[in-house]
């Protein structure tokens, strides 16, 4: 019944730039995620600094898939990665907020918002 | 339910799902409460919160009720009314290891001490439920009776 989660890697400069990585989602991310969200991330090369996460196409994110995204980011904080998000909906941006995601990743509208942030 | 009527002339109304103890099947759930919602007249950030908190009554039924058993069901009851959507979400297992009744005010999760590896990064769902709904109240079953949590979302005459 879950919509698989597919995650692609793309390179991208930032207006300042440097490197970073995006990771696009795709589909629900719930516990079934696990290899898309942490697996996609572990893979990316060990100098990455910069990731922003792109949520533009995820329709359905729970709290198990939350945990994936908070997992995320204590690996990231870990390694002094900076991190941001965009593309999520009003709901998740509301959501994500209540449970004070923001403080350890900047979420924006979009893409152009995220990148100038970093 | 099965005619479109505006929303201030819906008179009371139930519906029922139930639905295999599957991860995933909670979305078969969110669809009826938004498609009753909305005929109720609910604004879609509303619909939007009744979406998450009725997914994740129905991912802890499956996981902690029903400890993933697929021979066991979910069952969910919408009851409209005048002013109200009642959610009952019941499990056929024991429930969740916690006292009856309303749900004390739950703390916002400390994603500090989560960050810290203090915490684990799961445990979020109760405290969504309870800050996206109106109401949240959990009934312990017995041998005869199920577990339920059971929530309530208001339509705000003024601001719908």
């Amino acid at each position: 019944m879950q919509s698989e989660t597919k995650a692609r890697v793309e390179q991208l400069t930032s207006p300042a730039g440097h490197p970073v990585a995006v990771l696009r989602f795709e589909g629900d991310i719930a516990s079934t995620s696990k290899e898309a969200v942490i697996g996609t991330y572990q893979a990316l090369p060990k100098e990455t600094k910069l990731v922003l996460l792109d949520f533009t196409k995820v329709d359905y994110i729970n709290s198990s898939g939350i945990a994936l995204v908070i997992q995320l980011l204590i690996e990231a904080s870990n390694c002094g990665q900076k991190v941001c998000a965009f593309g999520l909906s009003a709901h998740f941006t509301k959501v994500f907020t209540m449970v004070g995601i923001p403080k350890y990743a900047g979420l924006f509208a979009d893409q152009t918002a995220a990148l100038a942030a970093l | 339910m099965s005619e479109s009527k505006s929303p201030t002339t819906l008179k009371p109304a139930t519906v029922e799902v139930r639905v295999p103890s599957r991860l995933g099947f909670e979305k078969v759930v969110m669809s009826t409460a938004a498609s009753v919602a909305k005929l109720m007249g609910f604004r879609d950030d509303r619909i939007e919160d009744l979406k998450t908190a009725v997914a994740e009554a129905c991912i802890n039924a499956i996981e902690h009720g029903n400890r993933l058993n697929e021979k066991l069901s979910v069952g969910v009851v919408l009851s409209a009314s005048v002013d109200a959507l009642e959610v009952k979400v019941m499990d056929e297992g024991k429930g969740m290891n916690r006292q009856p009744g309303k749900l004390d005010k739950l703390k916002k999760p400390d994603l500090d001490r989560k960050m810290r590896g203090e915490e684990v990064p799961r445990g979020m769902g109760m405290f969504l439920i309870q800050a996206l709904v109106d109401e949240a109240e959990w009934v312990a079953g017995d041998e005869a009776n199920s577990s339920y949590v059971r929530l309530v979302i208001r339509l705000d005459k003024n601001a719908e």
